[in-house]
C-alpha cells in the first residue's frame, strides 16, 4: 500500500524536519520510503512543504500527487493545498494559525498544534513535532516507538528533550480529541 | 541501524549519497564553489574528507575548482567536484582539458532549471547535452545518470571507477528531486565495494611513456613525485607527452581517445528495463522522469496497454545499438525529458525510422508527472 | 656559485620556440639556478603554467610539469600542492596569464598562503597572439589592439600580491639576472605563497611596436631605469613615473595553506573518533 504525505506551512516552521522525521520512522518500521521537499529562495518564511511517500512496495513515482494525509500550518499552505487531498483522506489545520479552510474533499481535523507546542515546551519552533505526534495518532502512518526514536536521532543535538515533550503533547492532544481512526 | 545482510541502512539525501559514496569510492580530493542545488555535496565532503586524511578545498570560482581537481588527480588522488549548469559551463575548458589529457575524475551535475540562472531550486533534463558537448572540439566523456538515491550510491562508485579505468573525465548527472530527496540506502561495507584504480607503468622511469596505450587504449599513469617524470599538456601531443604538429600522430590521439570509450562501451552501459517483451510502445528516459516512466507503463498496462520502458543509466555513451534493437522491434518509442528535446535526439539517430519517435517535453520546473505519459501512451 | 643547469633541462626539444632575444630565456635560466644552488631532486619539482610564451617553459624542463589553461595555472597548482605538500610546485605563467584571465585566482592563492612559488614573465604584452596590449602594458605604449597608445593603467602586481597576504613578493628585471635568480631561490624558501615579478622584453611586440631598439638596448633601458625599493622610499612619488622599483618588497611569516589544513585533518580525525 502506497501513502502519500504532504506537510505544507511557512519556511522555518521546521516542516522539512518533520518530514524526515517521518520517513526515517518509516524506515525503520520497514517500509520502502521517499521524503522530498520544495521551497523557495528564503532562508526563512516564503513557502515550504515536505512530502513523504510510505509503501510496501518499491516506490516508483515519487512525487505526492494526491495526498492521503495533508498537514497545513499556513494560510498560504492551506489555500495552495487543501483540494489536493484525496478523497477521504486526512487533512490536518493548525487551527491557531489558519483562519479559513476552503473546500476540500479530505476529512479535516482542526488542532491548535503551535499553542499545544508552546504549552507544552514554552517553544513555538517544537510544532513541527508536535504536528507529527497529531498527525500519525490521527493517521497511523508508523508505529510510535520508531516515531519517538526517530525523533531523538534526528533533532539537533541537545533539543531531544524538548522535541519529545512537543511529540507526547500532540499524540495527547490527538487522542483526547477521539480523532484516533 | 543495522539493515539488510549487516548493511548500514540509512535514510540519505541523494546529494548526502554522493558525498558518502564518493568516499568509499576513494575520493581524497574535493574542489569546489557553492551552487545550488548541489551544495550538500560539497558541506558533507569538507567534514567527511579530512576524517579520512582527504582534502577539501572551496576555491574562488567554478573554474578554479575544476583546475584544482585535475591537479591533485594528477598526483594520483581520486578526485571529484560538484556544481550545477552554471558553474558546469564555466568548468567546460578544463574538462575538455581533463578529456585530452586522461585525467580521472568525477564531475556531478545537480541539475537545474536553465539557461542562465534559471530556477535555481527547480529540477530540469537539459543538460544532457553540454554532458556531452559541453566542452570544444572532439572528446571522450561519459556521463552517468541516476533516479534513486540507491542509484545515486550505485553509479558513485561507479563514475570513480570508470574514471580510473578510463582515464576519462565522468559526469554524474542528477536531476535536483534526486540530489534533493531522501530515500532509503542499504550502505555496503567497504569490503564489499568494488574498486577500480588508474592503471600504473609496469616500466622504470627512463622507460615510460606515458600515452603509450595498452590494447584497451588506456595509457599507464604514473602519480607526479613518484620518479616518474612526464609532461602533461593541452597541445596535441604523442605517445612521449610532448606537443607534437605531425598529423599522423594528432589523428592518432583523436582516434584513441573515442576507440577507448567504444571498446569499454559495453561494460560502462547501464540500462533498466520493464515490460519489454512484448511492448509496441516503449518508453525510453532517464533521471527522475524514468520514475515516471516507470509508474507509466505500470498504468497502462493495468488499462490492457502493452507499453514497456527502458531507463538509461548511461547516456554517455548513449546506447545506440539497444535503443536500435528496440526501435526494430516496437511501434513507438516515447520520450518524455524535462527540456525542449535533447534525448529524443539520440534516439531517433539510433531509431534510424525504424519506428515513430515521439518526444514529450515539460520545462516548467516541474517533474513529469506518470499520468503525462500514460496520456501519450494513450495517444495513438 | 656556477650550477650547471643542463640537468634541468629537455634539451631534446630545442631550440625552443622564443623569439631571439626575447628574456625568457634568462628568467628560466635564472629559475633553474635557484633551483640547483637549493639542490632540490627532479622528482619533487612540479612546475606549473597557464598558456602563453612563458608558459611553454614547463615542456623543456626535466620535471613534472604541467602545461595547463590560460590563466589557471595557479588552481592547477593550488591542487597539486594540496594533495602532495611535500612537492616543490613552482608556478611559471606570463603577464596576461596571472594579470588579466588569471588575476582573480593570483589574488586567492596569495590570499590562502598556499606553498606555491610563482615567477611572473612580465614582457607587458601578449607576445603569443601578436602583440595585443595587457594589464602590465603602460599607459600610452603601443600595442596591436592599442594603435593610438594604451588607454588603461597598468598593474602593480607586486603592490597587489602583498595586499592579497602572500609571504614573500620581489621584482627584478633581465637586466639583474643574478639578483633575479636569488629572488626566486629565497622564494622557494619560503613557507608559504611566494611571488617574483621578472621584467622581461618582447623585442618581438612590445620592442618593435614602441621603437625601444635592440634587445640589448631594452636590457639597457630596463637597468638604466631600474630603482632599488629602498632608494625609491627615498624618492617623491613623481620621480618615479616611468621607473622599474625592484627587490625584496615583503617577507611574511603567515602560516601556509597546508600546514593550517593539516590541522583541520587532526581535528576531523578526533571529531570522528568521538
Amino acid at each position: 500500500m502506497r501513502r502519500e504525505i504532504r506537510l505544507s506551512g511557512y519556511g522555518g516552521q521546521g516542516l522539512i524536519l518533520a518530514g524526515i522525521i517521518l520517513a526515517e520512522a518509516a524506515m525503520h518500521d520497514g517500509h520502502e520510503v521517499v521524503q522530498s521537499q520544495s521551497y523557495g529562495p528564503e532562508a526563512r518564511g516564503g513557502a515550504s512543504r515536505a512530502e513523504v511517500i510510505i509503501s510496501d512496495e518499491p516506490i516508483d513515482y515519487p512525487k505526492v500527487t494526491n495526498p492521503d494525509v495533508l498537514l497545513l500550518m499556513s494560510d498560504q499552505a492551506c489555500k495552495r493545498f487543501a483540494g489536493s487531498a484525496c478523497q477521504g483522506g486526512t487533512v490536518i489545520v493548525d487551527s491557531g494559525l489558519i483562519t479559513s479552510i476552503p473546500e476540500t474533499s479530505g476529512v479535516v481535523y482542526k488542532f491548535p498544534i503551535t499553542d499545544i507546542a508552546v504549552e507544552a515546551t514554552g517553544r513555538s519552533i517544537s510544532a513541527n513535532v508536535a504536528a507529527l505526534g497529531v498527525l500519525n495518532t490521527v493517521a497511523k502512518l508508523v508505529s510510535p516507538e520508531s516515531l519517538k526514536n526517530a525523533v531523538s536521532s534526528r533533532v539537533p543535538r541537545g533539543t531531544a528533550e524538548v522535541n519529545l515533550a512537543a511529540l507526547r503533547a500532540g499524540i495527547a492532544a490527538a487522542e483526547a480529541a477521539g480523532a484516533e481512526r | 541501524m543495522p539493515g539488510h545482510n549487516g548493511r548500514d541502512l540509512r535514510l540519505l539525501q541523494g546529494n548526502e549519497c554522493c558525498a558518502e559514496a564518493a568516499i568509499l569510492a576513494g575520493c581524497r580530493f574535493f574542489a569546489g564553489y557553492p551552487i545550488t542545488p548541489s551544495t550538500e555535496i560539497a558541506e558533507l565532503l569538507s567534514e567527511k574528507l579530512p576524517q579520512v586524511g582527504g582534502k577539501f578545498i572551496q576555491m574562488e570560482d567554478e573554474i578554479a575548482s575544476m583546475a584544482a581537481v585535475i591537479g591533485a588527480s594528477l598526483t594520483g588522488a581520486k578526485s571529484m567536484t560538484a556544481t550545477s549548469g552554471p558553474g558546469f559551463s564555466l568548468k567546460q575548458e578544463n574538462i575538455g582539458f581533463a578529456s585530452f589529457t586522461e585525467v580521472p575524475c568525477v564531475i556531478v551535475n545537480v541539475q537545474r532549471t536553465g539557461p542562465s540562472t534559471g530556477l535555481p531550486t527547480a529540477p530540469a533534463q537539459a543538460d544532457l547535452m553540454q554532458a556531452r558537448w559541453g566542452t570544444h572540439g572532439d572528446h571522450p566523456i561519459v556521463a552517468l545518470y541516476p533516479s534513486t538515491v540507491p542509484e545515486v550510491f550505485d553509479l558513485t562508485i561507479k563514475a570513480f571507477n570508470i574514471a580510473e579505468q578510463l582515464r576519462v573525465p565522468v559526469i554524474l548527472l542528477m536531476d535536483e528531486v534526486v540530489g534533493h530527496m531522501r530515500e532509503k540506502v542499504a550502505i555496503p561495507h567497504q569490503s564489499e565495494i568494488e574498486i577500480v584504480s588508474r592503471p600504473q607503468p609496469d616500466v622504470p622511469p627512463e622507460e615510460y611513456l606515458p600515452y603509450a596505450a595498452g590494447p584497451d587504449g588506456v595509457p599507464p599513469m604514473a602519480p607526479f613525485g613518484t620518479g616518474y617524470r612526464w609532461h602533461v599538456t593541452g597541445l596535441y601531443h604523442d605517445e612521449t607527452g610532448f606537443p607534437t604538429t605531425a598529423a599522423p600522430k594528432v589523428d592518432r590521439l583523436m582516434k584513441r581517445l573515442y576507440s577507448k570509450i567504444e571498446s569499454a562501451a559495453d561494460e560502462i552501459t547501464f540500462t533498466s528495463d520493464e515490460f519489454l517483451d512484448d511492448a509496441d510502445t516503449v518508453v525510453v528516459a532517464c533521471g527522475i522522469t524514468a520514475r515516471s516512466a516507470r509508474r507509466s507503463v505500470r498504468l497502462a498496462r493495468e488499462k490492457g496497454i502493452r507499453a514497456g520502458m527502458v531507463q538509461l543509466k548511461t547516456i554517455w555513451p548513449f546506447p545506440y545499438d539497444l535503443v536500435g534493437d528496440i526501435a526494430g522491434r516496437v511501434d513507438r518509442i516515447i520520450v518524455p525529458e524535462m527540456n525542449m528535446g535533447q534525448l529524443i535526439g539520440e534516439v531517433e539517430r539510433a531509431a534510424k525510422g525504424r519506428c515513430e519517435v515521439v518526444g514529450y517535453s515539460r520545462v516548467d520546473g516541474e517533474p513529469i508527472a506518470p499520468a503525462e505519459i500514460v496520456a501519450k501512451i494513450e495517444e495513438v | 656559485m656556477a650550477v650547471p643547469i643542463d640537468d634541468y633541462l629537455r634539451t631534446q626539444f630545442m631550440p625552443h620556440i622564443w623569439c631571439p632575444g626575447c628574456g625568457h630565456g634568462i628568467i628560466l635560466g635564472a629559475v633553474l639556478r635557484a633551483i640547483g644552488r637549493l639542490d632540490l631532486p627532479k622528482d619533487e619539482v612540479c612546475i606549473v603554467s597557464g598558456i602563453g610564451c612563458a608558459s611553454r617553459a614547463p615542456g623543456y624542463l626535466d620535471f613534472n610539469t604541467v602545461h595547463t589553461t590560460h590563466g589557471r595555472a595557479l588552481a592547477f597548482a593550488t591542487g597539486i600542492k594540496i594533495a602532495r605538500p611535500d612537492l616543490h610546485v613552482i608556478v611559471l605563467t606570463g603577464d596576461g596569464d596571472a594579470a588579466a584571465i588569471g588575476g582573480n585566482h593570483l589574488i586567492h592563492a596569495a590570499r590562502r598562503n598556499v606553498g606555491l612559488t610563482t615567477v611572473m614573465f612580465n614582457n607587458s604584452i601578449y607576445g603569443m597572439t601578436n602583440g595585443q596590449y595587457s594589464p602590465m602594458t603602460p599607459r600610452g605604449r603601443y600595442a596591436s589592439t592599442a594603435p593610438y597608445g594604451n588607454v588603461e593603467r597598468n598593474f602593480d602586481m607586486c603592490e597587489l600580491v602583498r595586499a592579497a597576504g602572500g609571504n614573500y613578493v620581489a621584482r627584478a628585471t633581465t637586466a639583474h639576472a643574478r639578483q633575479l635568480s636569488n629572488y626566486v631561490e629565497n622564494a622557494i624558501q619560503t613557507p608559504g605563497f611566494a611571488f617574483v615579478e621578472a621584467v622581461t622584453q618582447c623585442p618581438t611586440y612590445f620592442g618593435r611596436r614602441n621603437k625601444m631598439g635592440t634587445p640589448v638596448d631594452m636590457i639597457e633601458w630596463f637597468r638604466k631605469n631600474s630603482i632599488n625599493a629602498a632608494a625609491a622610499a627615498k624618492l617623491d612619488p613623481a620621480d618615479l613615473d616611468g621607473k622599474i622599483i625592484i627587490g625584496e618588497f615583503y617577507r611574511g611569516d603567515a602560516p601556509e595553506y597546508t600546514e593550517v589544513y593539516d590541522e583541520v585533518i587532526e581535528r576531523a580525525k578526533e571529531a570522528a573518533a568521538r
